[in-house]
């Protein structure tokens, strides 16, 4: 997870007490995702209890000083090195919705298209306004703000981007949709039996999770 | 900031820089006829900007023409800053054009031979202002859009992000009004694009009315109003709502 792997590579940076790790994760993520002391503690129990964090020097102020080990070093360079396995999203249950949609007679998918579209611009122009509120947009700070800020711009834009794409592919259908009535061939219990035109197409829980990748 | 006269005395300075009223827009007639918009109504204020948006062939460009007075609707009324187009001779329609509204178009459309300066000044100089006057309204313009010191560079000397803000500068150069943009990022990378609608979005918060012709979304939310066209006709508009949302519970 990423907040214990930032905070490993924090510690990479030198010995750092929780209360400082604490803030120097809050500015280096514009404090977009505040954490608590405890969450701090909770992780860095965990990082001992896996051998990567060691406790260090008590300073005059009882400040426990938490060092990275060689193997705790090793774990953020490979971090580092790795892509990010991302998990389902709520994108899914958006196409999930559009795709029962369009096959609903009476239903126009059109206008849930737009609705989603609005909110999602919406959420754009928000997230717009937000990014350009920082008093000083050159500061380190409003740096990590605005790449936080921006991956969720992009995010948002690729949304309206497969909304867009998806409503021109449904107004180009004949009927602008699917319209499929409820089937009068009622499905048996058991395993259906496989129909020609089936193979091939891969089921989306087929698709294999990668390793260490978490929700 | 400029000594030129105001565009029009009569002008109504918080009143909508454009209006379209019931504009329709047909090519060709009888049975073969298709119409690029139908019925559109449509404002914009002093201090606003508003993003229209729509898949190809939904009538975005041609409400920018019509709404640039390039074009004459089929029926409806276009009002640039009080006055009604269908009202003004060929010569006051050219005129209210060079001294009301400056486009801005997706591959900048300066003049190789002539100096960012000498860009932004021409509308002025060919409306007649002394040259001194001119330049003195285009070193502003220049300076609003951050270009002070490019003034006597030619356009093929500057980035494609200054080559847009030279455009800008020549779309509000002597206090012009409403600015007409189509796709203005669409030659630019993401990050000379978001500079180029910063400056955008400034010039429209100084004063000026601008429309923004964009299918990125993104650029659209620099916009305070979305406007979202199918088959020649508004099916839905979105405004700005308060900031109170989303993020207000991360920060």
């Amino acid at each position: 997870m990423s907040v214990r792997q930032s905070l490993l590579a924090i510690l990479d940076q030198g010995p750092c007490y929780g209360y400082q790790l604490r803030a120097e994760f809050d500015r280096r993520t514009g404090s977009t995702w505040p954490l608590n002391v405890g969450q701090i503690y909770n992780t860095l129990d965990r990082l001992e209890r896996d051998g990567l964090v060691e406790k260090g020097d008590v300073d005059e102020h009882g400040h426990v000083y938490w060092e990275i080990t060689d193997a705790g070093a090793d774990e953020v360079r490979s971090w580092l090195a790795s892509p990010v396995q991302r998990g389902h999203g709520t994108r899914d249950e958006l196409a999930i919705k559009l795709a029962v949609a369009a096959t609903l007679p009476g239903v126009d998918v059109a206008d849930i298209v737009q609705t989603q579209r609005r909110a999602s611009l919406a959420q754009l122009q928000e997230l717009n306004r937000a990014k350009y509120a920082g008093a000083n947009p050159d500061g380190p700070e409003e740096l990590a703000w605005s790449l936080v800020v921006d991956s969720m711009i992009f995010a948002a834009e690729a949304e309206v981007r497969w909304l867009d794409h998806s409503e021109q592919r449904l107004a180009l259908h004949p009927d602008h949709a699917m319209a499929l009535e409820l089937s009068t061939d009622k499905p048996k219990r058991g395993r259906p039996v496989k129909e020609p035109a089936a193979v091939g197409r891969t089921k989306r829980d087929d698709t294999p999770t990668a390793p260490g990748a978490r929700r | 900031m400029t000594a030129l006269p105001p565009v029009a005395d009569s002008v109504d300075a918080q009143g909508p820089v454009l209006r379209l009223i019931g504009v329709t827009q047909q090519y060709g007639t009888g049975a073969t006829a298709v119409s690029a918009l139908s019925g559109v109504d449509f404002e914009v204020r002093p201090g606003e900007l508003v993003a229209v948006m729509g898949p190809s062939g939904s009538g975005k460009s041609t409400l920018l023409t019509i709404a640039g007075g390039l074009a004459i609707p089929t029926t409806g009324e276009v009002v640039i800053e009080g006055a009604y187009l269908s009202e003004q001779s060929p010569r006051e329609l050219a005129r209210l054009r060079r001294r009301s509204l400056g486009f801005v178009f997706q591959d900048f459309n300066l003049i190789p031979t002539l100096t960012a300066l000498e860009n932004v000044t021409l509308p002025l100089e060919l409306d007649g202002f002394r040259p001194r006057v001119a330049r003195r309204a285009g070193r502003d313009a220049l300076a609003s859009v951050g270009l002070e010191a490019k003034a006597d560079a030619y356009p093929d000397d500057l980035s494609g992000g200054q080559q847009q803000r030279v455009a800008i500068a020549r779309a509000v150069v002597g206090g012009r009004r409403l600015i007409l943009a189509d796709e203005p990022t669409g030659a630019l990378d993401s990050v000379t694009g978001e500079m180029v609608l910063k400056v955008l979005r400034a010039r429209v918060d100084a004063g000026a009315a601008g429309i923004l012709v964009t299918h990125e979304a993104r650029h659209a939310a620099f916009a305070d109003r979305i406007v979202f066209l199918r088959d020649g006709r508004i099916i839905d508009e979105s405004r700005r709502q308060g900031a109170e949302t989303l993020l207000s519970g991360v920060r």
